[in-house]
Formats: structure tokens, C-alpha cells, sequence
């Protein structure tokens, strides 16, 4: 990033950020996958064809293009289409969800971490001490205490997520710090927790927002990892890692039925990755083609 | 060195102490009575007066603690409440399968990334560069448990080429063990190998247009040589930290591998205890992952250190 000298880099130029990200097909590509993904999300409830809980006997493992039935039916005779968009509309909820917490705690943590070196060394060695438990290792550990449920692989999403959130915002302190802007700012003895909120926290808004949205991506991974495994989302609802693991089940008689979950969950994070390259560049020009 | 492996050993040992104290009152948050929790819901009142004199839980928590450390380091972790094994059994049962599942992941992903990361900056804009850089795409992008579907469905249930699932044990007959364990290593180590096969491609072209190089070339040494001396031993390097930094995801991955390929290993034994709520097997599978996990990393900043001397991870912060 280029040494900002006034407060607000984000604000500034934004119409210069927009045509940044207009210009790369990719990025583009990206936004519509993830315009597609969200309207799938919010809308499942009207477009989706079937409840997606409904059984029915009769009509199990029909193939696609059955009528009535786009992506055919899984073992119980469940709209696969219908499944699969209220899949998309949990993977993107724990997204964002997973994500809110860990901006919540990191992103303040990691002022404090940054701006004062006595807090550095306390917080840095929990950060450390978070990263030496791997996150799956959290979710049993959660599941293990309070049953397994969609809040505790959000919980434990979202708690994994906040050391790596929590390093980018210290860096990003630590680098605003030495600017002229907070030297005079501290010249004129502003407090530390004024500078912080008004000088280092909008300075460190696009690292924060290209921090998200690499972390959504591995978050919904996780989330359709933990479902997949059954300590994560529940039976009766829908989500794209109970529809893998179930497919598993009888994949000789239906083979479709595990490659379409596992399709959203592909697009969903190219989506984000795409789109994520493109912001990335768009926010930090000096950044661009590495 | 001395001095950065003794703080590095020092802060090692602070990680662990700190996660057994976690792990120890992770127990103790149990909502209800964690003699019940340990023993199991159909215990009778005896077996629960065991149980809490052998957990101590009227003593003080800091006792307790001392208590549990004191079994643990002699090998104790109790019993299981769903099948009255002694834990230790257990996992000496399922761990062999799990570590001989990574190491045969990690040396497929290590061999087949650097080869293909070679090939790719050798034969640069022909087919192996694309085929190299097709296979980094799937390895990053697709989740591994979808790629472990999908590879069940193609070249298992499709193709018979491998078992779709099933385990032999290594000392019955070691080559049927290998082959019953090569898909789930390959798909286990496709993110890694993908990984690796970039960084050795990238730090490929930069050492090969270093000037050292030219020189070294200049000076008539082969192409081949000078590639094996001077860019696979700076890739090496790459592979170490590599190796490090996916540490926690092949732990989530042997989990996972464990349960799409129906492997008897330590992965499907800490799943099943959850979902039978078999308190004693969790807390100890969680520890001896805890335990391994921390001494890998301090294994490989160690390695790390004595491939490129400049780099002392840790010591001086």
C-alpha cells in the first residue's frame, strides 16, 4: 500500500477502486459467481421448487432433468435443486457469521497488539498459543462439550479465524504507526485509543476487507468439512457437506447426487478468491501482478 | 544454535503445559456432573464413587491437575466408557494407521510436487507446465473431501483401479497396505503437493536466473547439475516450511481421509468417541494430538533453521 497522508484512503478514491475492479475480467467473473450465490441464498425460500426436507419413497434417486425435478432426487426422494440452494444459504450464513466474530475480537485485539508494545507480547503469545490447536481439534473439543450443532462450527470457525485476522490488523498497525500523520497526531497529544479509532483503524479498512474475503472461502470449507463429518450442521437441515456425506452413501446408484453439492462448494470459493485477487489489487495498486 | 533451540524447547513446553491446563478444564466445564460425564449416563452410584475418587473432584483443582499430569506421564488415560478398553490400547491400535497414512501422503506430495515443479519450469509454456498448473488448481481450489468423492466414484467405483475402502494392516502384508492407502494419500496430499509444486516452480526460475548460476554455468557445469546443487536446494527449504505451515490441515485432512476411505485410524476413533460421548477417549486423543502437533513444529522450525542458517525462527522476536 502506498504511504497514505491523510486518514482515509477508502473514502478518498473510491471511483478510482471501482474502475480498478470493473477492468479485471476475472474479478468480474468473481462478483457475478458471488451475485448468483447470494441471490441463491436470499431467495431459496421463494425459488426453491420443493421443501427441502420433503420425503418421498416414490421418487428416490431420479436422475436430472426428471420432471419437476432439475438436478433429480437423493435416497429419500428429496429435491436435490431445493437442497442445494438452502445448502448455499447456510454455507454463506456460517461465512459470514465466522467471519463477524472474528473481525469482532481480532480486529480490536490486533489495534492493541500494534499500538502498544506491553500489550504485544501478552497478546501475540495467546495468538500463538490459539494456532498451536488446529481448528478441527476446537470443534471437537466443541462438539464434544455442548453437542454438535451450527452454532459450535460457527463458534469454532469464527475463534480459529480470529489469530490470523488479529496478525494482519497488528501489522498493519504497527506500519501506520510510524507515519507522520500518528506521529503528529501523538505530537499533539492525542490518546492512544483516539489515534487507534480515528487514524489507524480506517487506514487498516482494505486490509481487513481483503482479509475476509479470504477467509469466507475456508470458513464455508469448513463448515460443509465439520457438517460432512456430523458435527457440524444438523439433520433435517440442509447443507452441502450432510448432501456429500450422504451421497457417499449410495454414490453407484446416484453419482450426480455428490457431484452437485460439491460444485456449489467450488464455485462459492472461486467465487470468493476470484473476486477477493481482484479487491485486492483494486485496494492496493503497488500490490498488483505479484 | 544452543541458544535458539533452548528458547524455542522452552516455549514448546510453555505451549504444552498451557493446553493440557486446557485440556484438563475442558472436562470440568462439562454441564452436569463430570463423574457422570466420565463414567457414562448408565452408571450405577458405586461406579460413580470410583470415579470421582480416581478423578479426585472433591480435592482442589490445582491437586487435581497434578493428579491427572502424574497418570498421563506414566502412560494412564484411563478407560473407555463405551467399551471399557484402557485408552492407551486404543490409541496404540489407531495411531500406526494414521501416521503411516500422512507419511505415505507427505512423501507422495513432497516427491510428485518437486518433480512436477521442475518439469514445470523446464518445459515452460509446452504441456507439463499446463498439466502442472491444471493439477496446483484442483489441489488448491476443490475441498479435499469432495476430491476424495470424486476420486472414490471415478477411478474406484468407475475404473477399479483402487479399493473404494478398507484397511490392511501393515504387518499382515505391507505392499496390500500401501495399495489400500494410495488414494487416500494421494488425496490427502493433493493440497500440499499442489502447494509445492508452485513454490518449487517459483523458486526454480529465480535461482536459475540468478547470477551465481550463470556463473556456475559459465564455468561448464551441466544444466542438470546445476539444478540439482544450487535450485532443488533452495526448494528445499521451501518444502520444510511448506511441510510446517500445513501442519494443522493435515491433521483436519487424516480426519476427514480417515472417514471418506473407512480407515480404522486415530481420526475415525476421536469421531466416534464424540459422537458416543466417550469423555476419557476425547480428552486423551485431544492431548496426544495437542502433544504431536507441537512437537512437529518444533521438529521442523529446528530443521528449518539448520537448512538456512540465516532464518532463527522464534529466537530473537
Amino acid at each position: 500500500m502506498t504511504v497514505v497522508e491523510s486518514g482515509h484512503d477508502l473514502g478518498s478514491n473510491r471511483g478510482q477502486i471501482w474502475k480498478s475492479l470493473r477492468s479485471s475480467t476475472l474479478g468480474m467473473v468473481g462478483a457475478g459467481i458471488l451475485m448468483l450465490m447470494a441471490a441463491a441464498a436470499i431467495l431459496a425460500p421463494l425459488v426453491a421448487p420443493h421443501p427441502p426436507t420433503h420425503v418421498n419413497f416414490g421418487l428416490s434417486y431420479q436422475p436430472p432433468l426428471t420432471r419437476g425435478y432439475v438436478l433429480g432426487t437423493d435416497d429419500l426422494g428429496r429435491d436435490i435443486l431445493s437442497r442445494m440452494l438452502y445448502g448455499i444459504r447456510v454455507s454463506l450464513q456460517v461465512g459470514v457469521l465466522s467471519v463477524a466474530i472474528a473481525v469482532v475480537v481480532g480486529v480490536p485485539l490486533g489495534l492493541l497488539a500494534g499500538y502498544w508494545r506491553w500489550l504485544d507480547g501478552i497478546i501475540s503469545r495467546l495468538t500463538d498459543l490459539m494456532l498451536a490447536f488446529p481448528f478441527l481439534i476446537l470443534a471437537v473439543g466443541l462438539a464434544a462439550i455442548n453437542g454438535p450443532s451450527l452454532n459450535n462450527a460457527v463458534i469454532a470457525l469464527g475463534v480459529a479465524q480470529i489469530p490470523i485476522m488479529l496478525r494482519v490488523v497488528r501489522g498493519e498497525t504497527l506500519r501506520i504507526k510510524a507515519s507522520d500523520f500518528v506521529t503528529s497526531a501523538e505530537a499533539m497529544n492525542a490518546s492512544g485509543l483516539r489515534i487507534m479509532g480515528q487514524h489507524v483503524l480506517p487506514n487498516c479498512t482494505s486490509a481487513i476487507i481483503v482479509q475476509a474475503t479470504v477467509i469466507i472461502p475456508v470458513v464455508v470449507i469448513g463448515e460443509a468439512l465439520l457438517s460432512f463429518l456430523g458435527i457440524g450442521v444438523q439433520p433435517p437441515t440442509p447443507s452441502l457437506g450432510i448432501m456429500l456425506s450422504d451421497a457417499q452413501q449410495y454414490i453407484s446408484q446416484s453419482p450426480t447426487a455428490a457431484i452437485f453439492p460439491g460444485t456449489a462448494i467450488v464455485l462459492i470459493c472461486l467465487g470468493f478468491n476470484l473476486f477477493g485477487d481482484a479487491l485486492r489489487d483494486a485496494l492496493d495498486p503497488s500490490n498488483a501482478n505479484t | 544454535m544452543g541458544r535458539f533451540l533452548l528458547t524455542r524447547l522452552w516455549q514448546s513446553a510453555i505451549t504444552l503445559v498451557l493446553a493440557s491446563i486446557v485440556i484438563f478444564l475442558g472436562i470440568r466445564l462439562l454441564p452436569g456432573d463430570p463423574a457422570t460425564a466420565m463414567a457414562g449416563e448408565d452408571a450405577s452410584p458405586e461406579q460413580l464413587a470410583a470415579v470421582r475418587a480416581e478423578l479426585g473432584l472433591d480435592d482442589p483443582l490445582f491437586m487435581q491437575y497434578m493428579a491427572y499430569m502424574g497418570q498421563v506421564l506414566t502412560g494412564d488415560l484411563g478407560r473407555s466408557t463405551m467399551h471399557g478398553n484402557p485408552v492407551i490400547d486404543m490409541i496404540g491400535a489407531t495411531l500406526p494407521v494414521t501416521l503411516l497414512l500422512a507419511t505415505y501422503a507427505m512423501v507422495i506430495a513432497v516427491v510428485f510436487g518437486l518433480l512436477l515443479g521442475v518439469l514445470a519450469e523446464r518445459q515452460r509454456g509446452r504441456w507439463p507446465e499446463w498439466f502442472a498448473n491444471g493439477a496446483a488448481l484442483i489441489g488448491l481450489s476443490v475441498p479435499n473431501f469432495w476430491l476424495g468423492i470424486m476420486a472414490i466414484l471415478t477411478l474406484a467405483v468407475g475404473l477399479s483401479l483402487f479399493p473404494a475402502s478398507g484397511y490392511v494392516p501393515f504387518r499382515t502384508d505391507p505392499l496390500r497396505a500401501l495399495y489400500h492407502l494410495t488414494l487416500p494419500a494421494i488425496i490427502l496430499g493433493a493440497s500440499v503437493m499442489a502447494v509445492i509444486m508452485r513454490q518449487t516452480r517459483a523458486s526454480m526460475l529465480e535461482t536459475m536466473q540468478a547470477d551465481f548460476v550463470r556463473t556456475a554455468r559459465a564455468k561448464g557445469l551441466s544444466r542438470i547439475r546445476v539444478l540439482l546443487r544450487y535450485g532443488l536446494r533452495n526448494s528445499l527449504i521451501v518444502v520444510v516450511t511448506i511441510v510446517g505451515l500445513q501442519l494443522g490441515m493435515l491433521i483436519s485432512g487424516t480426519v476427514v481421509t480417515e472417514q471418506i476411505f473407512a480407515l480404522p485410524g486415530f481420526g475415525r476413533l476421536i469421531l466416534d468417541a464424540v459422537f458416543t460421548r466417550d469423555y476419557p477417549v476425547i480428552q486423551s486423543a485431544v492431548l496426544v494430538v495437542t502433544f504431536g502437533y507441537v512437537v512437529i513444529n518444533l521438529i521442523v522450525d529446528v530443521l528449518y533453521s539448520v537448512i538456512n542458517p540465516k532464518i532463527r525462527v522464534g529466537g530473537g522476536r
